[in-house]
């Protein structure tokens, strides 16, 4: 298999590790109510997919960056790659937009700035 | 001698001297109008109809009668029958899983309306796929009294099946390359002799007798020693399939081939049927031994399981004259080499990493396993490979399987084998068939509980944690 890294183009899929299901990028809150529920979730539950999956690859024998790679576990192709800290920044910054687009944070900035 | 007393039972009494054992001369007077062979096929007759009435038992009499009758009258193994359309029990998937399941139901819980549903053909998935080695040298409580006792079905098996399995208990050694390693093996040689298995630990100057050609100076992994397994060996796989197929529908088994179970029938919380490529069928109860479709298959039911499929290869080579006296593996890397009764070398190592679905691996891995052989054993350097090919593993997350009720009612699963199905196909087929019809976990799968990711009974044999690709 050929990876197509973001940074320095394809690379034979022997250069990386695989760690498994890319949704482990998104970890639950340990405070919150269900927590228990969440992990176990989190740490074993998998969809395991027949088709396209997205998976974490880390460039151990290059550059160390952790890829998010969208493979078809069916054929082996390589479909999309991208750098996993930027698949982590993009849904950090959508969860930002959406306490950022509440009613309640709306208020309080709102309030903030005419404090100011 | 022995032909003698094949002769002796074939040709009727009559046509013989009894006290020269020689055919009578008169027979042989009449040769020209009446011939040896005449004689033979026409007392044939008689045997077998005898062997008709025990239902194509075979036997040494069977195989003597078909190959004097031009081999005509061997009939299929097993039926081709149309899926009915209610049974006691489904089992989804013809593998060997599967089908011992159907069998131990048949034979041990006096099941007899079962229907077994194979998508494809029976034996077409890792049953067929495997490197054929039977063993029971695990560590763990929740895990050795299993496979013990799976061993030991093995033993019998051909005889329960009426069966050629070509099982041979040619003994599996596992080389130790370090102190810290022999201390391991100490430990789980005394766990499997704890729970009634066999195991011997072999030092430096008995493996030397045993197997002279192992690279025992490794710079790297020099040989230290082995954990010897003497009941454990081979069988041949595909026939493991047959025979169970055979013997289960011997029993009123209906196994149904290119069945495809589309979707689940679920109400109140209560499986009562599947949908099938070949209509719907309901049942009292359903077991699901799909190995490597698992995930997906349960996913019609709504439910997501702590398995991953894995592609794991294997590899054998041109067929050479006896050099590898049973199953050896490697103890510093992943690698395991037996020799077929036909001279090829099987062997395998690792799993490919990554998750998929596809029977085939990469290069890579190929070439790993191949080093890895080549760093015990250089003397398989020159054997060329024949062929290669994949199976899909059902790994779970702790390296152990999954014999238990799901959240759904009468829905029952059977999954998480990682690359150890083989082995465990005849307690897997018992247990599940225990399960299916008492409703209870067999006494030596207690802990193979789905809920244990869930409460942290974990049977993490090789300590990797939730990793299915290192388990």
């Amino acid at each position: 298999m050929i990876i197509n890294h973001p940074k320095l183009g394809p690379r034979d899929a022997a250069e990386f590790t695989i760690l498994g299901d890319a949704s482990m990028l998104n970890r639950p809150d340990w405070q919150a109510d269900n927590a228990d529920d969440e992990f176990y979730t989190y740490v074993y539950l998998r969809d395991n997919p027949a088709g396209l999956h997205r998976e974490l690859w880390f460039h151990e024998q290059g550059d160390r960056s952790w890829l998010v790679v969208t493979r078809d576990t069916i054929t082996h192709d390589v479909v999309d790659v991208s750098l996993a800290s930027n698949v982590a920044l993009a849904a950090k910054s959508k969860k930002v937009t959406k306490t950022l687009n509440t009613k309640k944070t709306r208020e309080k900035l709102k309030s903030k700035g005419q404090n100011r | 001698m022995i032909f003698k007393s094949l002769v002796n039972s074939i040709i009727p009494s009559d046509l013989m001297s009894k006290s020269s054992g020689k055919l009578h001369s008169s027979v042989l007077q009449q040769k020209k109008s009446f011939s040896l062979l005449q004689c033979l096929q026409q007392s044939n007759f008689i045997v077998g109809h005898v062997i008709a009435r025990v239902d194509m038992r075979y036997s040494i009499w069977s195989l003597i009668n078909q190959a004097l009758t031009g081999n005509q009258g061997w009939k299929p193994a097993w039926r081709e029958p149309e899926p009915k359309k209610n049974y006691q029990i489904i089992i989804i998937g013809g593998g060997g899983h599967g089908l011992a399941t159907a069998f131990y139901l048949a034979s041990r819980y006096g099941m007899s309306n079962i229907a077994v549903l194979e998508k494809g053909w029976i034996g077409s998935g890792n049953i067929g796929r495997n490197t054929t080695i039977i063993r029971s040298n695990y560590l763990l409580d929740g895990n050795e009294p299993f496979y013990e006792e799976s061993l030991k079905l093995w033993e019998g098996l051909e005889q329960d099946l009426n069966y050629n399995a070509m099982i041979s208990q040619r003994g599996i050694i596992n080389l130790y390359h370090s102190d810290s390693q022999r201390d391991a093996y100490v430990r789980r040689g005394n766990a499997m002799r704890l729970h009634g298995a066999d195991a011997k630990l072999l030092k430096l100057e008995q493996l030397r007798n045993m197997c002279p050609f192992l690279d025992f100076e490794n710079a790297r992994f020099p040989v230290m020693g082995g954990l010897l397994q003497a009941r454990a060996g081979t069988a041949r796989h595909d026939a493991v399939a047959w025979g169970y197929a055979r013997a289960a529908d011997q029993r009123g088994v209906d196994i149904i081939q290119n069945c495809e179970v589309t979707d689940f029938i679920i109400k109140d919380g209560a499986c009562v049927g599947v949908k099938t490529s070949r209509g719907t069928i309901t049942a009292g109860k359903v077991g699901v031994a799909v190995a490597g479709s698992t995930s997906r298959v349960m996913a019609k039911a709504g439910l997501r399981l702590p398995i991953e499929s894995h592609v794991l290869q294997a590899f054998v080579s041109e067929g050479l004259k006896p050099v590898i006296p049973g199953v050896i593996t490697f103890g510093a890397g992943h690698f395991y080499i037996s020799q077929s009764d036909k001279g090829g070398l099987v062997f395998g190592g690792n799993i490919d990493g990554y998750n998929s679905y596809a029977q085939r691996g990469n290069l890579p891995v190929f070439e790993d396993v191949c080093q890895s052989g080549m760093a015990i054993m250089p003397m398989i350097g020159r054997a060329r490979i024949l062929r290669n090919w994949g199976g899909i593993m059902d790994m779970s997350m702790d390296g152990s399987p999954i014999i238990d009720k799901t959240p759904i009612d009468q829905l029952f699963l059977n999954a998480g084998w990682c690359y150890g199905g083989f082995k465990a196909t005849p307690a897997s087929g018992l247990c599940f068939a225990h399960l299916l019809a008492r409703d209870e976990p067999h006494e030596v799968a207690k802990k193979l509980r789905l809920d244990r990711f869930r409460c942290g009974a974990m049977l993490d044999e090789r300590g990797a944690g939730a990793q299915p690709n290192l388990h």
